[in-house]
């Protein structure tokens, strides 16, 4: 499908839904409008509400602490989720040993967590880095374990025929697979960090994107709760186009990522 | 120790391979019994699954023989044989380098510096035909520059030895003569002891000094040893028309067609 096609009809499912919205809750045909506006809000008064947040320049802070935690977050889980990945993929026993206990903490939900870090960490940033570093870190983990065993045993035999030691090898064919792996799911771990973050700022917080949709909710704020739920995607829209950016720089060998590349 | 053997670049002795448990596993190779001197080019032929490759990759130290020795220049061979190059049949270039990376990080090892291993890089890319493509990563590449890539990989590192496992398999005939002609006019420089695997007995004959014929798998033996008294330097396309090229293959077909209809009998040698 040609590229303008495409973008025109995305930009006109957005369209249709606004125009829906705004005509089902400023005209009286589900009920009285200010009934309906009570629990809907109407999609002129969010844009106006974004507006005033960032005339205002309120927002830029929340944003600001949100992104902080979000990079924190990433940049911890990443880092841990690597060097563990490594580890236990080089290391049989080691993987084995850990195996159950690994599976057991990825399967808690991490939100019962949360209480437990505002406890430990305090109400600040860094009981939701922490939070999202236990999403993001698994989700590394397992991708660069992947990653290291499923090297391609013919380009690692070649590289053991090339004379390389365990030190090379590390740096010439374990680790840029392992990165292949890494960047896959990038975007899946970069917002997972940002869930971190808001759900941790919206259990218990002063600051951030979560906190100022929690104030609203607390109020009946349904515009603010809007406001902040529109701010919040375009923001993880621009996080992600820039995660394709860089994905694109890193994997430039890759077949697929060369192609997108280049459109 | 005979004279012979401790002469030879490659020794197989009274090697046999088996994989899985001692009995009861499949025994591909046994009582296989080679030499390869310096500058020679033997080339093995056989039947899908005789263990060609498996005798290479004893050679080469990835495999270790479960019965018998391999010595390397007389010395028993322990680990990796790093004194030879590998061509795989298969990709073994690193997708993630370029093509120049590629063949500059097979010098790393030796401990050359990485300006000077991007220089020496350029000049192989350049022999074998290379030189526009040098930043290129292997998926841009077609299938017979990424065996010229990897022909320049394994030749930059100079070693003694070259084990080639049926390495223009994947390729088409053109490019197969092409790379045949390649590697011969390369050989041709210093010339090194060469262990080249192939199906093929055309290929087999047009590029070797002496031919070796496998039996059908399994415990797949050497039931044939054929010189190759063609003059050298050769086109592997016009060193088919000689009448002694004809000659040879007849000679060594009538006995690889006994094990190939063996290995179909089995089921394709599977």
């Amino acid at each position: 499908m040609p590229r303008l096609k495409l973008t025109v009809l995305q930009i006109g499912v957005g369209l249709i839904f606004l125009m829906l919205w705004h005509v089902l809750t400023v005209y009286p045909i589900s009920g009285t409008p200010k009934q309906v506006q009570f629990f809907f809000s109407t999609p002129l008064d969010v844009l106006k509400r974004c507006w005033t947040l960032f005339a205002s320049g309120e927002i830029w802070r929340h944003l600001w602490i949100t992104l902080v935690e979000t990079i924190l977050a990433f940049l911890f889980g990443a880092g841990g989720g690597i060097i563990f990945g490594f580890l236990f993929a080089r290391k049989e026993l080691l993987a084995a040993v850990f195996d159950p206990y690994i599976k057991a903490a990825n399967a808690l939900p991490r939100v019962v967590l949360a209480p437990i870090f505002a406890l430990w960490f305090g109400l600040g940033i860094w009981s939701k880095v922490a939070l999202g570093f236990t999403l993001v870190f698994f989700i590394v983990f397992f991708n660069v374990y992947q990653g290291v065993r499923e090297v391609s045993p013919v380009v690692l035999s070649n590289a053991r025929m090339l004379g390389m030691n365990e030190r090379q090898l590390l740096r010439h064919v374990y680790w840029p697979s392992a990165l292949t792996w890494v960047f896959s799911s990038l975007h899946t771990s970069v917002g997972f960090a940002l869930v971190g973050a808001v759900v941790g700022e919206y259990l218990g917080s002063s600051a951030g994107l979560g906190y100022k949709i929690h104030e609203a909710e607390s109020v009946f704020d349904v515009t603010g709760v809007f406001a902040g739920m529109l701010i919040l995607s375009v923001f993880v829209i621009l996080i992600d186009m820039l995660v394709t950016m860089i994905e694109n720089r890193f994997l430039v060998w890759r077949p697929q990522a060369s192609l997108a590349a280049q459109t | 120790m005979d004279q012979a053997t401790s002469l030879a670049a490659v020794a197989l002795n009274d090697v046999a391979i088996t994989f899985g448990p001692k009995v009861g596993g499949y025994t591909a190779v046994s009582g296989i019994d080679l030499s390869v001197r310096p500058g020679e080019f033997v080339a093995i032929v056989g039947p899908t699954g005789s263990g060609k490759s498996t005798i290479l990759n004893a050679a080469a130290g990835l495999l270790k023989p479960s019965q018998g020795k391999v010595r390397i220049f007389g010395n028993d061979l322990a680990g990796l044989n790093l004194r030879s190059g590998y061509l795989f049949q298969q990709e073994a270039l690193m997708p993630w380098k370029t093509a120049l990376d590629n063949v500059a990080v097979a010098l790393e090892p030796k401990g050359v510096s990485r300006s000077e291993a991007l220089q020496r890089a350029r000049d192989w890319l350049t022999r074998v035909g290379l030189k526009a493509f040098v930043d290129r990563y292997p998926h841009m590449l077609s299938g017979g520059q990424r065996k010229r890539v990897a022909l320049a990989q394994v030749l930059i590192r100079d070693p003694e030895i070259l084990l080639m496992d049926e390495p223009f398999g994947p390729l088409d005939a053109q490019t197969r003569q092409i790379m045949g002609n390649l590697l011969l006019s390369l050989w041709a420089a210093d010339r090194k002891a060469v262990m080249f695997v192939t199906h093929d007995l055309e290929e087999a004959i047009a590029l070797a000094d002496r031919v070796v014929l496998l039996s059908a798998g399994p415990a797949a033996r050497i039931i044939g040893d054929f010189p190759v008294p063609l003059p050298r330097p050769r086109d592997i396309a016009e060193v088919r028309m000689e009448p002694t090229f004809h000659h040879i293959h007849k000679e060594i077909w009538t006995s690889l067609r006994v094990e190939v209809q063996k290995a179909y009998a089995q089921g394709e040698g599977t």
